[in-house]
């Protein structure tokens, strides 16, 4: 029994990851007060800027870093549209969702089969020698490891900095944040460039340590996961984690199920993770908790007068 | 309770859009890659009686391995005669997307389409009828038309050899198997593998994960991944990337690659390939098409000792035993003798399904539909 969950874990860690960093820059874009539905687009376009730096310069962390940057320029063009020109944020996402995966197609073609460095899993000093948890947590990449931080990060970051809660005013209320003497749209712009940035990692991960090769459409609807799983952890970074390792948990499961031989048709077992995350969607929903939600959520600042 | 409604009208949109994804891999994303790029080759120096055209309609991106990938290098061989050109298009999504590239080149007047993949059949057949002066070649398919013949290589005898390796270096007798559709191509592609590893070591079971995806390099390592998990110690896939061979080599067992020489992927955990070699027919099939001789409605399978398919240079940790023994196998092949489904051969069950001293008709294979005993999965 060990021998099938221990390895399931392990996988699910590492499937759950790159979901993690969307969900959490997503989260990130939100408390902001700024809906974004880019998050396929934004990850897709990182993916290629990290292969194509890590490729072109040999240093996967310069390739991480141009995932971040990627996520972020697009970003900065969600939040151009939607802060300062008080455009739909609904259609402004989902256009960045377009054009980027689009872009990728256009510009990734030549990479397509091509190898760059990047990162690999070595076992983490001491903790990877706890039985069990060691196993499961400690034998993966860097950016697995960096993204045990990021939560923890996250959670400080609204919780325990005053810019922190000025982000997340602006994300409640933000003519209130201004009469405080606030910048909501400096202040949502950050949430957004942030956000961006944190998507753009999710990316990143997946042209780096989950494969090393470039291939179109490596995002595959993680995106999308990533906006509904927001919804699922109530705007926490804590229930963002147990989302993204429950959706990776479901997807390597799928796999494993056929692995070891069980006589399901793999069609239903490959429908399993969108089919949870649909239950999700409509549990979380069901159970009202709606309430969690920046109030600002999805509206713009009006302009004064 | 306007947000309330604005924000159920986003989750309403998210589920909308992960549904086309658990119905497919997003057929839409792939046709922003503009789907006709086509690459023209040096005009021919001096004037010949015709000059031939080919369209080539490739599923996959070329890149430098996989199964596109050895299309292509049958096309470039074709692009090296003085009197042919050839045009391809890439990434060309099976079903209404391909009809369409199919119908623009037919358009363009090339003389013979190549498509090159299983799903093309129908669009192909369709657009044959519109464009009856234009010649068709299907490949891996089973319909035909006045003007459309399929062809396609036993690849089977290849992975026939490539499992006979694999049965001899195999600890654990579980040996992995990454593989896209269950259609008959890649279920003939399974048994035939199992047949060979069982051969050799009948202890061995061949384990089946399905992607259903050719082409998604992320699926295919996870899904190499969970079998190694499961214990499997060899790994060959049926995809059009090496993923699978990557996942084999980090995790330090073997592997066996397909379509090309996958070798230089995973050098330390490479014992062969099965690979095509389209080079031959696809000259031939011009040559015919330049002297009138092509015809419709044909079948062509063509095998190992036409020099279609054969199995790549063995990796240094093979042992000269095996070597030799595969090798001798591999004659018979070349002697025209086709040992790989004869019987008696038994499905999942246990049953007898190929009797004692036979041979299945190409029919029964180009439609095999089960598992050979030895295969733990399903087909469906």
């Amino acid at each position: 029994m060990w021998d099938f969950l221990i390895p399931l874990f392990a996988a699910t860690v590492q499937s759950g990851t790159p979901v993690l960093y969307a969900t959490l820059g997503e989260m990130m874009t939100e408390k902001g007060g700024v809906l974004n539905l880019g998050v396929e687009g934004m990850m897709s376009i990182a993916a290629l800027a990290a292969f194509w730096t890590s490729f072109t310069t040999g240093s996967p962390w310069l390739g991480f870093m141009a995932g971040g940057i990627a996520g972020m320029v697009f970003g900065g063009l969600h939040a151009f549209v939607c802060v300062t020109c008080l455009g739909n944020q609904v259609v402004s996402g989902l256009a960045l969702t377009i054009f980027g995966v689009g872009l990728t197609h256009f510009l990734g073609v030549p990479y397509v089969g091509l190898a760059a460095p990047g990162f690999n899993p070595f076992d983490f000093p001491v903790l990877s020698q706890i039985p069990v948890l060691g196993e499961i947590f400690f034998k993966h990449d860097m950016l697995v490891y960096f993204s045990f931080v990021l939560p923890v990060l996250f959670w400080f970051f609204f919780r325990r900095t005053s810019f922190g809660l000025h982000v997340a005013a602006t994300g409640e209320m933000p003519a209130a944040a201004a009469a405080a003497g606030l910048k909501p749209v400096v202040l949502r712009y950050f949430a957004v460039l942030a956000g961006g940035f944190m998507i753009g990692l999710g990316g990143a991960y997946l042209s780096l340590a989950y494969t090393h090769l470039w291939t179109n459409g490596l995002s595959g609807g993680r995106g999308w996961i990533a906006v509904a799983l927001v919804i699922f952890a109530f705007w926490r970074p804590g229930r963002a984690v147990a989302g993204a390792y429950l959706f990776g948990g479901v997807m390597a499961f799928q796999l494993r199920l056929q692995a070891v031989g069980t006589n399901l048709p793999s069609s239903l077992l490959l429908m399993l993770p969108y089919l949870l995350t649909i239950l999700v969607l409509i549990l979380s929903a069901w159970r009202g908790r709606r309430i969690d939600a920046p109030a600002a959520l999805g509206t713009n600042i009006e302009p004064e007068g | 309770m306007k947000k309330m409604l604005k924000l159920f009208g986003v989750s309403v949109a998210c589920m909308a859009l992960l549904m086309l994804f658990a119905c497919g891999q997003a057929p839409e994303e792939k046709k922003a890659e503009a789907p006709a790029k086509t690459e023209e080759a040096a005009a021919p120096a001096k004037e010949e009686p015709k000059t031939v055209t080919a369209g080539f309609v490739y599923v996959s991106p070329i890149g430098d391995a996989g199964y596109s990938y050895a299309h292509d290098l049958g096309r470039q061989a074709v692009d090296a005669l003085d009197w042919a050109e050839t045009f391809y298009a890439e990434s060309v999504p099976e079903g209404a997307d391909s009809e369409r590239v199919i119908r623009n080149m037919a358009r363009k007047g090339y003389d013979i389409i190549f498509t090159t993949s299983f799903g093309y059949m129908d669009p192909t057949i369709k657009v044959a009828k519109e464009f009856p002066d234009t010649k068709f070649m299907h490949c891996s398919g089973f319909k035909k038309a006045a003007n459309v013949s399929n062809y396609f290589g036993r690849i089977y005898q290849a992975r026939f050899l490539t499992g006979l390796v694999a049965g001899e270096m195999t600890k654990s007798n579980k040996l992995g198997y990454v593989a896209a559709f269950p259609i008959p191509e890649v279920i003939r592609g399974i048994n035939a593998f199992t047949l060979g590893v069982r051969k050799v070591n009948p202890e061995a079971e061949v384990r089946v994960v399905w992607t259903k995806t050719w082409y998604d390099p992320a699926l295919e390592k996870d899904a190499a991944k969970s079998l190694l998990d499961a214990g499997c110690d060899v790994i060959t896939q049926h995809q059009d990337s090496p993923a699978a061979q990557e996942a084999a080599q980090e995790a330090g067992v073997y592997s066996v690659g397909y379509n090309s020489d996958m070798a230089s992927f995973a050098p330390k955990s490479h014992l062969t390939s099965a690979m095509w070699n389209w080079g031959p027919m696809y000259v031939k099939v011009m040559e015919q098409v330049r002297d009138g001789s092509w015809q419709g409605d044909q079948s062509t399978w063509w095998s190992l000792k036409d020099g279609v398919v054969d199995i790549a240079p063995f990796g240094p940790m093979v042992p000269e035993d095996v070597k030799a023994d595969v090798e001798a196998e591999r004659a018979k092949f070349m002697a025209g003798e086709d040992v790989v489904f004869a019987g008696p051969v038994k499905n999942q069950a246990g049953e007898v399904v190929i009797p004692e001293g036979s041979t299945p008709a190409d029919g029964d294979l180009l439609g095999m539909d089960w598992f050979v005993e030895g295969v733990v999965g399903t087909v469906k």
